[in-house]
């Protein structure tokens, strides 16, 4: 599977290969939305900022659609034998974009000292870290404890952005004024920002590799409501939807324009995974053979084609298929409403109302709710929507006062980064709605899913993750929905605007127009 | 000429009339009329109306059959109409009635009572009572009931005020009667008409709050309404534009029904206030 995505990849980056030389110039318009709350990196993570702020941050390493590491800041990598060591040699002749040297002392400051402070997600990586050392102004060496697999997959740029030491050593991160300007080694320095209207990026002449990048600048606009979006696109006024930004429905509309293309590509590692978290702790949903009469009684295909008009992929477990370590030999739960009675008469369901609360983003997730009750409903369970605001749903989830309720998160290319969090007993914590929140408990996986996180060879990784998916799939602790994709919608004349597996967070650096 | 006379030589009115007995019709006849339940997907999505026999006015964007919800969003739409009045009354009517009654202090702390409410717009008090209370149909009717209670307590007051002087209650006075008794026996049965008229105009407003508070997806998500499924259908009305004109002729249709009724019942129940001075 793993050979076959690589040639894939190999025979796509071929046809690919531009036959006429890139046009330097122009400028790209892309929405952003909602409005970013700032666009310091390190310190917000939002993903509105990370859209803009991966044009003016970099990490140590960029990953391509198939999430295999490729130079970034870092020019080569060396990994030691016991997965231990993990040596970086860093490009010559980087500048910050006011004009300082970008060095290992940098490098360092940034894991061991800002991030570590600052950035929850990457805390739980750096955990693992003994030590990180600049042996020369060039190279870094970062020391494990103990193997942590997914290590290599942490030097993304809103994983671990670059921040500058001569800026921030010593300040509060906070408040420091300079986060208002940003300053990074990326292809674009920030220019302007006016609030509620569009934020301005200009070319980074210094820029470390020759020729990038070739758009003189950028502008981020904001445009709070989706049909004006999508009437701004048509009308020319922005070049660049980046996904999510219009109403699926308005999708097929738009892409049928003249000159118009899209993409599902550039999601690859977030991979962002949908689920109804099923209360594990108590009513209907405490018993396992409930929650596989729900997952056999929904027909999850028919709610892709018709809710997400046909976008994304039904997942058969915990793990999407384009994160890492995917294995697809696990139950199948095809709509079979059959076998979800079966199920239901087996345990003795009595009626006992359960009630789905929906994510509140908007229309999508309302109807899919709706579709969901529908087919549940058809089974003979008792089904009631509940509603909530962002704040209430929050709430609700946080506090573990639901029956099953609808989320999506990202994966972060490797199943110990993002996936593992959701499913074992550890992350079991009352108060925030990110964790092991469906309450599922079973010692005997936790130990795999440590085991699995600390192995070095890929191979024996692959081989223990395809057992604990095997596994989990039986226990249906949440309900597997939808591999969501977000297509990015852009004109065909924008060249090369999507190659990494971020998307457009980091495409302007690599993206030219055709004239 | 009697008051039903007087109605039914009233075109407005019986068109009126006719109108809401068909929507009452088919609210009441929603389940024998349509086989499947308003939230059943029947056919593709976005199926045209008029293209399937089975399914005359095409399906919405999750393939649900559009004329099962509209019958469906009729019972709601009655149902909280008609009860939120209700509600409204039970607090406007006693409230008004004591008011102008007893007067004085009474009347002093029952009307600043009812201004303290009439200064908060109503859309936006009853946006904030169901998003307080969480968007069930009982919630919202309640918040609608709270929101349109004033208007009445100040008429009932009003009428209250101008019948107590009458001669009539001078002599169940003198009759030995108690207050309490004359109140209800005597002097509120003589401020029915405009009660009545303006009931029926409020069922009218209240249908149209509830679609409101519906198209802002503040509505009872497990109910079927008219509001509900113009909100659901506003994304898509580019491309399905029955999904929203639909029920919004449906809303219409029944607002004006009831403000026909209204007006012919002011006209019949009031003979010398006719504008038509058709009395």
């Amino acid at each position: 599977m793993k050979h076959l995505k690589a040639t894939t990849f190999l025979i796509a980056a071929a046809l690919a290969a531009p036959l006429a030389a890139q046009e330097a110039g122009g400028r790209l318009d892309i929405v952003v939305q909602p409005e970013p709350p700032g666009l310091m990196l390190g310190l917000v993570q939002n993903g509105p900022t990370q859209l803009v702020a991966g044009d003016i941050y970099e990490g140590l390493l960029i990953y391509n659609t198939d999430l295999e590491p490729q130079p970034g800041l870092a020019e080569s990598w060396e990994i030691s034998e016991d997965g231990l060591t993990y040596t970086f040699k860093l490009h010559e002749g980087v500048k910050w974009h006011d004009g300082e040297d970008f060095t290992a002392d940098d490098v360092v400051f940034s894991a061991d000292v800002f991030l570590r402070e600052t950035h929850a997600r990457l805390r739980a990586s750096l955990a693992y870290v003994e030590s990180v050392t600049a042996l020369d102004p060039l190279t870094v060496e970062f020391k494990l404890k103990e193997p942590f697999g997914p290590f290599i997959s942490v030097f993304e740029a809103a994983t671990m952005p670059m921040i500058p030491k001569h800026i921030y050593e010593g300040t509060d991160f906070a408040t420091n004024e300079m986060n208002a300007t940003p300053i990074g080694t990326g292809p674009f320095k920030f220019d302007e920002w006016v609030k509620g209207s569009y934020i301005h990026l200009v070319k980074n002449e210094e820029y470390y590799i020759d020729g990038l990048p070739y758009l003189d600048e950028v502008y981020y606009r904001v445009i709070p409501d989706a049909a004006s979006r999508a009437v701004a696109f048509e009308t020319g006024e922005v070049d660049v939807l980046p996904g999510g930004s219009v109403e699926n429905w308005d999708v097929p509309r738009l892409t049928e324009m003249e000159g118009v293309c899209s993409t599902g590509e550039g999601w690859e590692f977030f991979a962002p995974h949908a689920w109804m978290w099923l209360n594990n702790r108590e009513g209907p949903t405490s018993n396992k053979l409930f929650r596989q009469a729900v997952m056999y009684a929904m027909n999850r295909e028919f709610m892709k084609d018709v809710v997400w008009n046909g976008f994304g992929n039904v997942p058969t477990g915990p793990i999407s298929s384009k994160t890492n370590f995917y294995s697809d030999d696990v139950t199948h739960y095809d709509y079979n409403p059959d076998k979800a009675k079966e199920l239901l008469a087996e345990m003795g369901y009595d009626g006992e109302p359960v009630r789905i609360l929906p994510l509140p983003y908007g229309e999508t997730w309302q109807r899919w709710a709706e579709a969901v009750r529908q087919n549940l409903t058809e089974v003979g369970i008792n089904v009631e929507i509940d509603s909530a605001d962002v704040a209430g749903w929050n709430e609700k989830t946080s506090q573990w006062d639901y029956d099953m309720a609808f989320t999506y998160l990202y994966q972060y290319g490797d199943p110990a980064l993002g996936v593992s969090r959701n499913y074992t007993a550890d992350r079991i914590q009352k108060g925030s709605p990110w964790n092991n929140v469906e309450g599922y408990e079973n010692p005997e996986l936790d130990e795999k899913w440590f085991a699995a996180a600390t192995m070095v060879s890929p191979e024996e990784r692959q081989a223990a993750y395809e057992e604990i998916q095997k596994e989990i799939v039986d226990d249906v602790p949440v309900a597997w929905m939808l591999e969501l994709e977000f297509p990015t919608i852009y004109r065909c004349n924008v060249k090369d605007l999507v190659t990494t597996g971020i998307g457009v967070n980091d495409g302007p650096r690599n993206a030219w127009i055709e004239k | 000429m009697s008051m039903w006379k007087r109605f039914s030589s009233n075109i407005g009115a019986m068109v009126g009339v006719l109108l809401l007995l068909t929507v009452i019709f088919i609210a009441i006849f929603a389940p024998l009329l349509f086989s499947h339940d308003p939230w059943q997907m029947v056919q593709r999505p976005f199926l045209a109306p008029f293209t399937m026999q089975a399914l005359p006015l095409g399906t919405d964007t999750l393939g649900r059959d559009v004329a099962a919800q509209l019958a469906y969003g009729a019972r709601v739409s009655l149902l909280v109409g008609l009860v939120s009045t209700l509600v409204a009354l039970l607090i406007g009517v006693p409230l008004g009635a004591l008011a102008g009654f007893y007067g004085g202090y009474v009347d002093e702390g029952a009307m600043r009572f009812t201004e303290f409410f009439q200064t908060i717009p109503n859309f936006a008090l009853a946006i904030v009572l169901v998003a307080i209370f969480e968007p069930t149909l009982a919630s919202i009717t309640l918040a609608i009931a709270i929101v349109s209670w004033p208007p009445v307590a100040r008429l009932v007051r009003a009428e209250v005020m101008s019948v107590r002087k009458r001669e009539f209650v001078d002599a169940a006075t003198l009759a030995g009667l108690s207050k309490p008794r004359i109140l209800v026996r005597q002097v509120l049965p003589n401020t029915v008409s405009p009660i009545i008229v303006m009931a029926s105009l409020m069922v009218a407003t209240a249908i149209l709050l509830e679609s409101s508070l519906s198209f802002l997806g503040l509505g009872d998500p497990n109910a079927m309404s008219w509001g509900y499924m113009i909100g659901a259908a506003r994304t898509v009305i580019r491309s399905s534009w029955w999904l929203s004109f639909f029920p919004g002729i449906a809303i219409v249709i029944t607002v004006l029904a009831l403000n026909l009724i209204g007006e012919g019942l002011n006209d019949a129940l009031n003979p010398h206030l006719s504008r038509k001075g058709k009395a």
